[in-house]
């Protein structure tokens, strides 16, 4: 799809002077790109590596590593359902076949409107509560095929799916996928360990400063 | 590496022997050195190791009890036992080996690897013999090209990690990497970006399996159909050492081999793939007279009665020779004493007006390699751009600086590819402030360490008078010279006397030594180089021209004077291929390629090294030495009658060769011939006109792939000659109104050319950067080669 948008580039140049080594912004910036389109492109990548003085081939070596960077387009809603074996041992399979029935996809494709992606995934951390299924990360716990049904309706109906697990503070929103926090971290420049090779460079600035208040 | 000097002081045991390494060297190094050989893949002595493919694991104690650790990381420390061939070590040999081959296709039979293959051989030298996988192995597409150059089998690879490395720490250019994770792990480019490396090539060779194959070898050979003679490559002056790969009578593959004075086993693409132009069909295999092949009786014949006529009627200044840098040592000798010592003309030059005054490079005090890339020693780059002109050079002094602590810095007319490494650049308008800027440059530097100037044209369109001020800058305070010419044994025809005022030995005329007497007598005065001879030519002065390897029409700065020169001289052409110039001469003399002479060569340092005849030249081509050696006959004088006795007399009129045959018997790596010239007093520079509003100024590059016989005769080098384009500083393109692609017109008072125009912010402003000799321009109408600059006026094309 696209190259970062110059709000992004914003946020892209605050993120890399965090660290000493432009490169090492390279994970925050992937996290940033699939923010913005759902999932991280060609053309992402390779304005990326514009930004951190790599080439495209280093940025893909490093996305291409993550699962969790997705190089193709996904549905806003990715559907990850376990299927190890806690989950398996409870229903798993024939909850990952309903949820590709009704939905009309196999696991790993997408709904033709683009809404919902379904994954088969390997454990969740979450086999006490099995079987259970994350949708953009977000956890359903002892999830049977009529509990499925109801979190897709209200998806498809934008509302905030009712079993959504109320951690503290969390109000059962579910934003696109991509979205990974709804505040954003922001490092004041004189907190920030600005680019510097940490070989020559001294000590930085916050670090002196009894930044460890 | 390059500590062979260290002492070896840490006393080790090693399968029951003791063992002397040197401090800081791994287990696999002294192992190896002390005649044990560990298995390794990953592993590389010149690239620094990260352990990947665990085939090296061996039994090591220091102290602690043994356990089986990776030789290739692990650093000798006193008392330390190494046991190689313990049942633990064979068992995790074979275990390391059967991991390796799970996913392995084993493809053997239609591999160009099999047969050379450390997979295969390691397989069945400390292999488990059989598999216990009855999985399905991975499958991808086979192979895909990565490059023009290079092809990726994925399914072979055993993610060793040596080509990415390569690509990364030894060549800085990261075009391939690890890509994916786990059993899904592969090598691969990012989508639509080829890896587009000047040094690809070196990753098929270091590549321990099929994985990484050259397209211009896949499936014509079998490595055990293969003959090989070690040589030198001659395709610019840094000499690496290479072994030559031939069967029936073509030569298939060239390899770089480790030199440590020299290439560290590395080549560029250039001078690995152009060997492809030995066997092109259009080489020339049979005498031309007039135009229409002729026997080499009357070839001969008629250059010796035009040389013969010409020298009664109008004395030996009449005859002129240029090139000479594509020959042998032997070769160089043996014209320069036909050119000098028969004919009697001093009018002879190796370099065609892109070069620097013969007197100049050989009278300052010369660098090697080493002292150019000392740690923490300071280069000084004054020149071309060492990536596109003598690129294992810029391998070297890129390593000197990313990993020694040596510190580059740059003057010159714009960005090149070892900017990115400078610590510190300074871009002179041509024709401007350049002397200015050495001085600025040469007040700051640091003393303490060595200082090496790598020295050459900063641009061909600009009278390199202004580099010999630039020496002399560096010259005050101690610095040494590497020169950066390119053509291949362009150090080997100065040495042999193939320029103006010049006699074998680094001599003057004026001082002629032991030649005179060899000889019988060397020319009186001092006669003219490659642009006065053109000029003279044009002139009717010059009558005959003798072309040894050199095309000054298509690949001298002048194109008109060189046409018109040899519209009027008779010209005898000594070349491999019918050459833009060669289609002009009245005799055309076919010569053997490289690869098809025994001979020697000397690289920019000095180094002598040796080449050595693999095929035998096409059709009725002879060696050029022997060319020089039956003009010589014919004009009644005998010469040595073969390499051999060439060198020998080489050495008995120059000082530095006396004794290189002998030499380089003990010492195949070559062999460095010291001494200097009197350095020229400095002349000073022409003054450039100061530039006027309306014209840009010009600097002339040169690119590695550009439009030389041998590269535009490689089929797999011909494509990758990027093209002729204008670069543009952007504030001249945008006060001009052109943006990237736009195609403009430059015309300069001698001739005009269209080029899109690439804005490039490495370019100075007021000047406009071209490439020389590209397959699609004839750049060299612009230049007149007695102008200090060259102005061009840029008009958009409607
Ligand atoms: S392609 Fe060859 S050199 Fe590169 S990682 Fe694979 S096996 Fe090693
Ligand atoms: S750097 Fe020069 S000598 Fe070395 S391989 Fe390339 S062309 Fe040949
Ligand atoms: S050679 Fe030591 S781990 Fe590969």
């Amino acid at each position: 799809m696209a190259r970062l948008e110059p709000a992004n580039v914003e946020i892209a140049h605050e993120i890399i002077s965090r660290y000493p080594r432009p490169k090492s912004a390279l994970i925050p910036l992937l996290h940033l790109a699939q923010e913005q389109d759902g999932w991280v492109s060609d053309e992402a990548m390779v304005h990326i590596a514009e930004l951190v003085g790599c080439t495209p081939a280093e940025v893909i070596g490093t996305c291409s590593f993550y699962e969790m960077f997705k190089r193709e387009p996904v549905g806003r809603y990715l559907v990850n359902v376990c299927t190890n074996i806690a989950c398996q041992l409870l229903g798993a399979e024939d909850l990952l076949h309903h949820a590709e029935r009704t939905l009309g996809v196999r696991a790993g494709t997408t709904t033709p409107d683009g809404l919902f992606t379904v994954e088969d995934v390997e454990c969740i951390a979450a086999c006490t509560e099995a079987p259970c299924l994350t949708v953009n990360y977000r956890y359903f716990y002892k999830v049977g095929p009529s509990d499925f049904d109801a979190i897709i309706a209200d998806l498809r109906a934008g509302r905030r799916p009712t079993r959504c697990a109320a951690e503290p503070g969390e109000d059962g929103e579910i934003p696109a996928h991509g979205t990974l926090h709804r505040v954003r971290q922001s490092i004041p420049g004189d907190r920030r360990a600005g680019n510097a090779d940490p070989d020559t460079a001294g000590e930085p600035a916050w670090l002196g400063a009894g930044g460890a208040s | 590496m390059s500590d062979i000097e260290t002492p070896v002081t840490v006393r080790i045991t090693v399968d029951g022997q003791p063992v002397d390494a040197r401090p800081g060297e791994l287990v696999i190094d002294a192992a190896e050195r002390a005649g044990v050989y560990i298995p390794r893949f990953c592993y590389h002595p010149r690239m620094k190791p990260v352990g990947m493919c665990r085939m090296c694991l061996v039994e090591i104690d220091a102290g602690r009890g043994a356990a089986l650790q990776p030789s290739c990381m692990i650093p000798v420390s006193p008392d330390m036992t190494v046991v190689t061939d313990s049942e633990r070590t064979r068992k995790a040999q074979e275990g390391v080996l059967e991991f390796l081959l799970i996913n392995h296709p084993l493809d053997c039979p239609v591999c160009d690897k099999g047969g050379e293959c450390p997979l295969q051989d390691q397989t069945v030298a400390y292999g488990p013999g059989e598999s216990r996988f009855v999985e399905e192995k991975r499958h991808y597409e086979k192979p895909i090209p990565i490059s023009g150059l290079v092809q990726l089998d994925r399914e072979r690879c055993i993610l060793c990690d040596r080509c990415t490395r390569f690509a990364k720490d030894v060549a800085g250019d990261p075009l391939i990497h690890f890509q994916g994770r786990g059993s899904s792990t592969e090598v691969n480019t990012f989508p639509d970006e080829p890896f587009s490396s000047y040094f690809s090539g070196n990753t098929v060779q270091i590549c321990p399996v099929g994985a990484l194959t050259a397209s211009s070898y896949r499936f014509r050979a079998r490595p055990w159909d293969l003959e090989e003679t070690s040589s030198t490559c001659r395709t610019c002056s840094v000499g690496c050492s290479v072994t030559v790969q031939s069967s029936r009578n073509e030569v298939l593959r060239q390899n770089g081999v480790d030199n440590d004075a020299v290439n560290w086993g590395w080549l560029c693409d250039r001078g690995r793939f152009d060997m492809e132009s030995g066997r092109s069909d259009v080489r020339l295999t049979d005498p031309l007279v007039g135009g229409t092949t002729a026997r080499w009786s009357d070839a001969l014949g008629a250059a010796v009665a035009a040389i013969r006529a010409t020298i009664e009627a109008h004395g030996p200044s009449s005859v002129a020779l240029l090139g000479g840098a594509r020959l042998t040592n032997e070769a160089a000798y043996a014209w320069a004493r036909l050119a000098k010592g028969v004919i009697g003309t001093d009018d002879v030059d190796c370099q065609l007006g892109d070069g620097l005054p013969a007197d100049l490079v050989l009278g300052l005090p010369r660098a090697t390699i080493a002292d150019a890339c000392t740690p923490k020693g300071t280069i000084v780059l004054v020149g071309p751009d060492v990536k596109e002109e003598l690129p294992v050079l810029y391998l070297r002094l890129r390593h000197a600086v990313v990993e020694d602590g040596a510190t580059l810095v740059e003057l010159g007319h714009g960005r090149t590819g070892l900017s990115r490494y400078a610590a510190r650049t300074s871009y002179a308008h041509p024709g401007g402030d350049l002397v200015e800027r050495a001085r600025l440059v040469a007040k700051d530097l640091d003393e303490s360490g060595p200082i090496t100037v790598v020295f050459g044209r900063t641009s061909l369109a600009e009278d390199p008078a202004v580099l010999a001020e630039v020496a002399a800058i560096f010259l005050a305070k101690g610095a040494r010279f590497l020169p950066a010419l390119r053509r291949g044994n362009v150090f080997g025809a100065l040495d042999a006397g193939l320029a103006p005022g010049l006699l074998p030995g680094r001599r003057l005329l004026d001082d002629a030594g032991p030649a005179t007497a060899v000889w019988g007598s060397t020319p009186a005065a001092i006669g003219r180089d490659a642009t006065a001879i053109l000029t003279a030519a044009a002139a009717g002065e010059v009558k005959v021209l003798l072309l040894v390897g050199a095309d000054p029409v298509a690949d001298g700065p002048d194109r008109a004077l060189a046409e018109t020169a040899l519209e009027r001289a008779t010209v005898i052409a000594v070349d491999t291929f019918l050459t833009e110039s060669g289609t002009r001469a009245d005799v055309v003399l076919p010569a053997a390629g490289p690869s098809e002479v025994d001979g020697t060569v000397t690289n920019l340092e000095g180094r002598v090294q040796r080449v050595n005849r693999k095929v035998t030249p096409p059709g009725t081509a002879r060696p050029d030495w022997m060319i020089a050696v039956e003009l010589a006959d014919r004009l009644g004088v005998e010469f040595p009658q073969d390499p051999d006795a060439l060198l020998a007399e080489l050495g008995a009129v120059a000082d530095g060769y006396a004794d290189v045959a002998s030499a380089l018997d003990r010492n195949p790596d070559g062999v460095l011939v010291t001494g200097a010239c009197p350095l020229p007093a400095t002349p000073t520079a022409r003054r450039a006109p100061a530039p006027s509003g309306s014209t840009l100024r010009l600097v002339l590059t040169d690119s590695l792939y550009d439009a030389a016989t041998q590269t535009a005769q490689s089929p797999s080098l011909a494509p990758l000659a990027p093209g002729t384009v204008a670069r543009l500083n952007p504030a001249d393109a945008s006060a001009l109104r052109v943006e990237a692609g736009t195609v403009v017109s430059l015309a300069s008072a001698r001739g005009a050319v269209d080029l899109p125009v690439v804005v490039d912010d490495g370019v100075p402003a007021g000047a406009v950067a071209v490439a020389a000799n590209q397959p699609d321009c004839q750049v060299n109408r612009l230049l007149d080669a007695t102008w200090p600059v060259t102005d061009v006026r840029l008009e958009v094309r409607r």
